[in-house]
């Protein structure tokens, strides 16, 4: 983190150093992302998505939201993950999964509209910012005062966290509060989903319920010990 | 001058397209799960790349509400897969076709 910002305020070498980590995360993030659908063994899969994960959160230093980085170290490649490899050894499926192409031509349609999206993506949304850096230096430092626009280094002057924490403390605080209800539902929706199903019907107001059940029983299904038990009662 | 954001954002879609194509591609429920995943962190690197262009710290906070409700998503969507496994014996998506017409 030192090195980044110390390597950021150098300028014309911090630059290259920033292009350098790009090119490289970059390479890693795509590589590790097109790993994980091709991977056939699920476990192997996740963790081509851990290491995707990793990549984007040095790509959130480089972009200077320390605190991102963070978090997406914490939350993401630490619970998320944690979460779907408990899953996929409670469930036992690393086995090995067949493509399958149960609608003819599915493969090759999906492969062509991602290009196309690709295409249209990169052209239409990224086409625009391909030689801005930022919006506060398009024409000179004279322009800063012109835009009003303050700049990322200034924003963080006292830290990132601070100020993301200033941000969500205060004009954000209401969807804050309301992503922490949020995930209380979350939670309690887990839960509730993760009941086993005869456990269900303890969710349920039992109703008394008479017992003929009880009474087409067959004789022999009666329990030793229930047996044992009325000749005790029968001989006393 | 530091990296062009546009080159952020050929990444993020990038990583966007991959996702998406692996939803499509697989049918393996937990890895057309982690797709999604997958495409929720490419937004939410062009969220922290315009951040930086525009110079506020909005698309940051933007970003950390996206992490909340994809930590939620993940939470109930892991269960449901449980409870699909549980049902069906299977996480293949074609074996849930009772809705297919």
């Amino acid at each position: 983190m030192a090195l980044l910002a110390q390597t950021g305020a150098e300028g014309a070498t911090g630059a290259s150093a920033e292009l350098w980590i790009f090119l490289v995360i970059g390479a890693l993030s795509l590589g590790s992302a097109l790993a994980m659908i091709l991977m056939k063994n699920t476990v192997h899969a996740a963790l081509m998505l851990v290491v995707n994960f990793f990549t984007i959160a040095v790509l959130y230093a480089v972009l200077q939201a320390q605190f991102l980085f963070v978090v997406q170290m914490i939350v993401y490649a630490g619970a998320i993950m944690v979460l779907f490899l408990f899953v996929l050894m409670l469930l036992g499926v690393y086995a090995e999964q067949q493509f399958t192409d149960r609608i003819p031509g599915q493969k090759t349609t999906a492969l062509l509209l991602g290009v196309l999206l690709l295409g249209a993506l990169a052209g239409g949304v990224a086409g625009p910012y391909m030689g801005r850096d930022s919006a506060c230096n398009v024409a000179g430092a004279s322009s800063v005062a012109f835009t009003g626009c303050r700049g990322l280094d200034e924003v963080n002057a006292d830290g990132n966290v601070r100020a993301v924490g200033l941000s969500l403390f205060t004009r954000y605080v209401w969807p804050f509060e309301v992503m922490s209800v949020l995930l209380v539902i979350a939670a309690l929706g887990a839960m509730v989903l993760g009941r086993r199903d005869e456990d269900l019907a303890d969710l349920v107001d039992r109703v008394p319920v008479s017992e003929p059940a009880a009474t087409d029983e067959e004789p022999s299904s009666a329990t030793p010990a229930a047996v044992a038990a009325g000749e005790q009662e029968e001989r006393d | 001058m530091a990296v062009p954001v546009g080159y952020y954002l050929v990444l993020a879609a990038a990583l966007f397209v991959v996702g998406l194509v692996g939803v499509l591609v697989r049918r393996n429920i937990i890895i057309m799960f982690m797709c999604i995943e997958l495409m929720l962190n490419s937004v939410n690197l062009t969220l922290v790349a315009f951040s930086r262009l525009q110079g506020n710290i909005e698309g940051q906070v933007l970003s950390f509400f996206v992490m909340v409700v994809a930590a939620a998503e993940v939470t109930v969507g892991l269960a449901l897969i449980v409870n699909l496994y549980r049902l069906r014996a299977s996480t293949d998506a074609d074996d849930v076709d009772r809705l297919r017409w």
